[in-house]
């Protein structure tokens, strides 16, 4: 057993660029469930919209990723108004599921192959990053330490995407605290109170969604520089649920929750499941955890436990106010 | 008010279409370069771990269509791949698109073999001798592999024949999904819990039937049918004693249940996936029957018994809630549960029983799907959403309702397939469930109350 190996993984894992495009992600969530209390299951969706406005306008267009990045944030902050328009006046639950619907149908249609000449269908666009790692100003050698090591383009992808998540937390949190961020707090509280205070509910609810949504638009976008593709079986239902994982465990609500969840969620998930692996290479498993696909299930098994005994015995996350995120019935 | 609530569903409807700009086409670069360490550790996070046709970075793949020219996909056709010398690189399964492909280790010659056996009734191989290929794989650029199917120049179905065809398929599958959707509908009616884990209940049924049925004791379907229904019944009972009574008791709030039942559903899928696995499995019976032709539609034996058992079962359901006790206490618990409380209804047996019915109503509908199509660990949540569209077109809380919005749905994937891609039908349904939502949130059969 390589102890130096699985908490390397589980390191690399927490550090690493997919960790950092999830931080974006739990971001967004932060500002739409955490503030607003929108229990947008869509969020994904905002993702997907980012990484094929620039995927399209760079492979597809054949325009510069500069003017792609914009469209693709732009894309998601009109996805947030259209989706926002209609459904912030339901009730939660039915936006809920008005939003999953929606992330839902937007990944058929891109998939499907009656556009496959627009968005690569069912295979995706490709090489649409190019520009990004020609600018990389990191030599071509390995980083790290010991078993943690970067590429030279993982090292660039990581430190924007971690620099654009900490400058945003830092945005996040000065609006926040803003009148804004307080009006917005009081929304979420008690929607009739604030209305009658005179402040516009559905105005705010709305704000909110759309800054969150662009936010999950910028994740799609540096998910597509990260895999200098964009394909739309990456964008299912699943990671909006990881996203709430992580949000709810680091604290939604709070400044620092969606960068502490990730970080913890990552590198436990990672740690357990190179500890299974290697489990299982020793043939220390039980004969129905064999195999790389049933481990990889089981650790979304502990995702599903953690989420589902996360909401009951500690709804506020591991930093979070229990008083803050009193979730409205 | 709803005037303005149309006008938002048209802007929505023109957005999401300006979100789309024709622009053209730069042709299919293939792959890209690799540019990181794909450690076996697995970071990318939202990978399924289950075989999916997404190509990665930089690896050479095979890959192409059922039938070639994408009209009509066929899904679930096996492809298996070579090297020139024999050894197995892999196989592969076409998904709803008809697509397939399997990465191969690089550049260089392979062999591509074709399961006949997998292509549905009355599809053959245009050259049923031809099952093999050979194909030479470049670096960067998926190579395609096509088998052409069906007679050259066979009769094209008219318009109205086609029409007859759909809507009997468009039938059976929104009986099935009007099955599945009762229980989620009844549970939302008692409780007004929404039950994000009622699509695994579906599989659930499904797996335990197949492995009652196929593997285990090898029972006929219907027996290892009825016995998958009770333990499913069952395991609903399980959830409702062991999660949801206590949460009450607790009273942790329904929006926060509703976050729980999302944890239980990603527990349960892959749990069913760590046992099932992640192939699709047909039952030991009723497979490969001959079509019997009734006026304009042909439908096979199986599918007409599961129609006509599926009208049953769903017209005895309505005679349940009509007439017996426990019938008329779920509505009267569904409508107000304080009253009915008060009126000496025991709720939390009402509620009991309606999860057992509704798990195992669940459980039929995932079984008669898995006998129509395959059974798979995703169909219950592939189900889940449609049957989200059915219960909110019909009315979320009414048993009717949800039978009613299950045939809406099946009609209107079915029929679209008449226009539209198959792989769009899901869309339809999906879109049908946004506009209900805007234009009528209370359902065809919902009362008007205010829920917006």
């Amino acid at each position: 057993m390589q102890w130096d190996v699985i908490f390397g993984n589980g390191a690399r894992a927490a550090i690493g660029p997919d960790a950092a495009i999830y931080a974006l992600l739990a971001i967004s969530l932060n500002v739409q469930y955490g503030y607003a209390g929108l229990l947008n299951l869509g969020v994904v969706g905002f993702m997907l919209v980012g990484a094929y406005g620039l995927a399209i306008i760079v492979a597809t267009a054949g325009l510069s990723m500069w003017i792609g990045i914009p469209v693709g944030l732009l894309a998601a902050g009109v996805l947030a108004l259209l989706m926002g328009l209609p459904t912030l006046r339901l009730r939660a639950d039915y936006f809920a599921i008005t939003t999953i619907a929606v992330a839902e149908i937007l990944r058929l249609v891109t998939r499907s192959r009656s556009l496959e000449g627009l968005t690569g269908g069912p295979f995706g666009l490709q090489q649409v990053a190019d520009a990004f790692y020609s600018i990389n100003p990191f030599p071509d050698r390995e980083y790290g330490f010991g078993v943690v090591q970067f590429s030279e383009q993982r090292m660039w992808v990581m430190t924007v995407t971690w620099a654009l998540a900490l400058l945003l937390t830092g945005l996040v949190a000065l609006l926040a605290s803003s009148p804004w961020g307080r009006a917005l707090r009081a929304v979420r509280e008690d929607e009739d109170a604030a209305r009658s205070l005179g402040k516009n509910a559905v105005a705010f609810k709305m704000q909110a969604l759309v800054v969150g949504g662009m936010i999950g638009g910028l994740a799609g976008v540096m998910f597509a520089i990260r895999s200098t593709s964009a394909n739309a079986e990456s964008f299912r239902s699943d990671v909006t649920f990881f996203a709430y994982t992580i949000l709810i465990l680091g604290g939604a609500a709070t400044k620092l929750g969606p960068l502490v969840g990730t970080i913890i969620f990552w590198f436990t998930l990672s740690t357990i499941e190179s500890f299974l692996r290697q489990a299982n290479r020793e043939g220390w498993l039980p004969g129905f955890l064999e195999g790389s696909e049933s481990i990889g299930a089981f650790t979304l098994v502990l995702v599903g436990l953690a989420l589902a005994l996360l909401i009951v015995f500690r709804p506020q996350g591991i930093f979070g106010n229990r008083n803050e995120i009193r979730l409205q019935t | 008010m709803p005037r303005r609530r149309r006008i938002s569903a048209l802007l929505l409807l023109a957005g999401a279409m300006a979100l789309w700009p024709a622009a053209a086409y730069a042709g299919d670069d293939g792959g890209g370069t690799d540019n990181g360490e794909n450690g076996e550790n697995g970071e990318n996070g939202e990978e399924e771990p289950a075989p999916t046709t997404t190509l990665p970075m930089g690896v050479a793949a095979i890959t192409g269509t059922m039938p070639p020219s994408g009209v009509d996909p066929i899904e679930g056709v096996e492809f298996t791949v070579e090297t020139a010398d024999g050894q197995e690189i892999g196989s592969a399964e076409t998904d709803v698109d008809g697509v397939w492909s399997v990465v191969v280790p690089g550049p260089g010659a392979y062999r591509v073999e074709i399961d006949p056996e997998t292509l549905p009734d009355g599809v053959d191989l245009t050259d049923p001798d031809r099952t093999e290929a050979q194909v030479t794989v470049f670096e960067g650029r998926p190579a395609r592999v096509l088998f052409a199917v069906g007679d050259i120049g066979g009769d094209r179905p008219t318009f109205l024949e086609r029409l007859a065809q759909n809507t009997a398929n468009g039938v059976k599958f929104g009986l099935i999904i009007a099955m599945a959707a009762v229980g989620l509908s009844l549970i939302f009616g008692t409780t007004g819990l929404i039950n994000f884990a009622h699509g695994e209940l579906v599989t659930f049924g499904a797996v335990v039937a197949w492995f009652l049925n196929a593997r285990g004791p090898q029972w006929q379907l219907f027996l290892a049918g009825f016995v998958a229904v009770m333990i499913t019944g069952l395991l609903g009972a399980t959830l409702e004693r062991g999660v949801f009574r206590p949460l009450r008791a607790r009273q942790v709030g329904l929006f926060q249940m509703f976050v729980i039942t999302i944890g239980l559903a990603l527990l349960m899928r892959h749990a069913i996936l760590i046992w099932y696995g992640g192939l699709r499995h047909s039952y030991a019976d009723y497979q490969g029957q001959t079509r019997w032709d009734l006026g304009p539609v042909s439908i096979t034996p199986r599918d007409l018994t599961i129609v006509c058992g599926s009208i049953i079962v769903l017209v005895a359901i309505a005679t349940m809630l009509q007439r017996t006790r426990i019938g008329k206490a779920m509505r009267a618990v569904s409508d107000n549960p304080e009253l009915s409380e008060a009126s000496g209804i025991d709720v939390q047996r009402v509620v009991l029983v309606v999860w057992v019915m509704g798990a195992g109503l669940a459980a039929l509908g995932g079984i008669l799907l898995g006998a129509v199509v395959a059974v798979d660990w995703q169909m219950g949540s592939r189900l889940l959403l449609l049957m989200f569209a059915a219960v909110i077109l019909g009315g979320l809380g009414t048993a009717y309702g949800a039978m009613v919005g299950g045939l809406i749905v099946g009609l209107v994937t079915e029929i679209s397939t008449i226009w539209v891609s198959p792989s769009l039908k899901i869309v339809f349904a999906l879109a049908a469930l946004v506009l209900a939502l805007l234009v009528r949130p209370q359902g065809i059969l919902g009362r008007k109350e205010r829920i917006g």
